[in-house]
């Protein structure tokens, strides 16, 4: 089992013939995922390898019987690009996209409370479900497949991190989802915990958080509320100085708010198990798991 | 992106928000030019720098006569004032705003914010105008009025009524504020703004309503359709070594520390920064290198963390995924011959091709250690410096 996407995820990759669309729609085809289709508006009729190529994703949806999108569209067709695929009706858009204009996230963003479509991102490195389906741009190999872990997480490289030491110690993982580094985002920390929290072969959840807005610690009152399963939680940023954005463009400590420090007290508080150290994470999570 | 008060009340006034009769002066002579056209007097004469608490670092002064201009014109142009926001280096002044005063009987506080947690434009008001709103946010939370608006409807008439009769503004002044507000909102949305404030918003005793100071910055991520914007960037408010930063597309960030370092992930970089802290040194930066670094960008970000003499050793953490670890070892090499660095390298790789990159760093014949994990690098260069 896992959360959001498994072997029955079919793939249509958005902006597939640019350089990012082509190389990455050939590691998630290289990793196993079911890649069924690519959009490039235009470039309807073409393949990419053995990929058929449409120009719309409803195009996608009816004639290749895509479910799922992943999307490489540059910043100012993104949100364009967004609602397109929640109107062809996939039920999870992934997006990498890195720079999208807030105002243009904040309308997709109500936009898709009228859709059934779950947004993961912007800004983010995907989700995979090992040994099922890679929908991103994370190295596959890193992760061990058959769980029992969840990982959520605001960053890329981070995540790999984390995932990599679990890996280490022989501990594997239901699904790894990177919901993005960006101010606002779709699925956030409560989804995946809720998701993680529902799917019965999850046993342990590994959260990941940045300093800057307040989604840990509305994830701390999730976990204290709702959540029977063990979380081992890790915030980066102690040393990160207040009004700089730190590269993600969510990541920025505002007025006293969004301190590493007090998401840590949070997720204590929410009884997480928080790991201070990074570089001893996976020791933590093999105690705790 | 930030901006000038004085740009940003341009603005204001291209979208029908008044502001007090006034002009830019880049030296005494100006000024007097500038003050002579405002017919009357007291004038306000106002440091243009980016920080806030201008007046309490003497950059803000009130002129009863032209000569008086002339004497507050000469002082601030020119001065390195220092604010709570500049820091004690300072900022230098290169240009002063001139504005004819107001008979106030009233200051309010109006601002736009672009809202992460909801995902709107959330619009605050407060009657206790001219002090820092997040004091009066920490100290006096009801005095703070919120609306939140539907970026995707706009603003209507009961948002504007919702924050008027909040600020229990008198019945005649519900209508011109409204518009006002609308007005406001319209140049938050066209411009790509991330903050519009107005501290204070003024009520005179005509019963206008003015823009008596004002606060714009933008979204950076949508720069790039919003040409005129650009155009209002100074470079001189900014970090010079930003600046370089922004050029090479490295996210760098100069901390007080003696440990340079540089990571590829933002989040990766600030749990590295961490990891410096908790071995016991302290991180000199923040270096994000992103996904996709070339071995130029390396090279950059090399000379970068150089520029800074602070710096006594430097720990790169790459975590290759798509970069992989044997394009980054090349990278280093060549950066290192290029870049001749003078302070000893601690390296960390791990992911694809992992072995191929120990190997030609091994070969390079470069003075470095290398780090199994994270811990071991960590403590390796805390023992350096």
């Amino acid at each position: 089992m896992s959360i959001f996407a498994d072997a029955d995820t079919r793939l249509v990759v958005q902006g597939i013939t640019g350089k990012e669309g082509q190389f990455h729609a050939r590691q998630c085809v290289e990793y196993g995922t079911k890649v069924v289709a690519g959009v490039t508006p235009g470039k309807g009729g073409q393949k990419m390898d053995a990929i058929p190529v449409f120009n719309s994703v409803a195009e996608a949806v009816s004639e290749a019987g895509a479910n799922c999108s992943l999307i490489f569209v540059p910043p100012p067709f993104a949100a364009d690009a967004i609602m397109e695929a929640a109107d062809a009706g996939v039920d999870l858009i992934v997006t990498i996209t890195e720079g999208i204009p807030v105002l243009d996230m904040m309308r997709v963003k109500h936009y898709l409370k009228t859709s059934s479509a779950r947004l993961i991102g912007p800004n983010c490195p995907g989700i995979i479900t090992p040994g099922e389906a890679k929908v991103g741009i994370m190295p596959g190999p890193i992760h061990k497949p058959g769980g029992p872990i969840g990982v959520v997480s605001r960053s890329g490289t981070l995540t790999y991190e984390v995932v990599y030491q679990l890996t280490l110690q022989d501990i594997g993982q239901t699904t790894c989802i990177g919901i993005g580094g960006d101010p606002v985002n779709g699925t956030n920390f409560i989804d995946c915990l809720a998701a993680f929290e529902a799917d019965p072969d999850t046993r342990g959840v590994v959260m990941v958080g940045e300093i800057g807005g307040s989604a840990e610690e509305q994830a701390a009152e999730f976990i204290r509320q709702n959540m029977s399963k063990p979380v081992v939680g890790f915030i980066a940023g102690m040393t990160a100085p207040p009004g700089r954005r730190m590269g993600h463009a969510g990541a920025i400590i505002s007025g006293g708010a969004g301190t590493a420090q007090g998401k840590v007290e949070a997720l204590k508080a929410g009884g997480a198990h928080v790991c201070e150290d990074l570089g001893r994470l996976g020791e933590l999570c093999a105690k705790v798991f | 992106m930030k901006i000038h008060e004085y740009q940003a009340k341009q603005l204001f006034s291209e979208y029908g928000v008044a502001i007090p009769k006034g002009g830019v002066a880049e030296s005494a002579d100006e000024a007097k030019a500038v003050a002579e056209t405002l017919g009357g007097f007291p004038v306000a004469v106002k440091a243009q720098i980016h920080a806030g608490g201008r007046g309490k670092g003497g950059g803000v002064k009130i002129a009863d006569d032209i000569s008086e201009v002339v004497k507050h014109a000469d002082a601030i142009i020119g001065m390195n004032l220092v604010t709570p926001q500049t820091g004690p280096e300072g900022q230098p002044v290169k240009r002063v705003l001139l504005e004819k005063g107001l008979n106030i009987e009233n200051e309010l506080y109006l601002s736009l914010t672009a809202d992460r947690e909801n995902a709107g434009i959330l619009i605050m008001a407060s009657e206790a105008g001219g002090m820092d709103i997040e004091e009066v946010a920490a100290q006096t939370p009801e005095k703070i009025i919120r609306v939140h608006v539907n970026p995707l409807a706009g603003i209507y008439p009961y948002h504007c009524r919702q924050a008027a009769f909040g600020l229990n503004l008198e019945k005649e002044l519900i209508k011109p504020f409204s518009q006002m507000l609308t007005a406001l909102y319209k140049l938050f949305v066209d411009r790509d703004c991330s903050l519009v404030e107005i501290n204070p918003l003024v009520i005179t005793q005509e019963k206008q309503l003015y823009a008596l100071d004002a606060k714009v910055s933008f979204d950076d991520n949508a720069l790039y359709r919003q040409k005129e914007v650009v155009e209002m960037r100074d470079f001189d408010e900014e970090d010079p070594i930003d600046v370089e930063a922004s050029k090479y597309n490295l996210n760098y960030i100069n901390l007080d520390g003696t440990v340079g370092n540089m990571v590829n992930g933002a989040g990766l970089a600030m749990a590295v920064m961490d990891t410096i802290k908790l071995a016991g040194a302290e991180p000199a930066n923040f270096l994000d290198v992103g996904g996709g670094a070339t071995a130029e960008m390396i090279e950059n970000g090399f000379r970068l963390i150089l520029s800074d003499k602070k710096v006594k050793a430097i720990l790169i953490n790459i975590f290759g995924g798509i970069l992989r670890c044997d394009v980054l070892a090349r990278g280093v090499v060549k950066a290192a011959r290029n870049t001749e660095i003078n302070v000893p390298l601690v390296v960390r790789m791990e992911g694809t091709n992992v072995e191929e990159g120990r190997q030609i760093l091994a070969d390079s014949g470069l003075d470095l250690q290398t780090a199994r994990d994270l811990k071991d690098a960590g403590e390796k260069v805390a023992a350096l410096v």
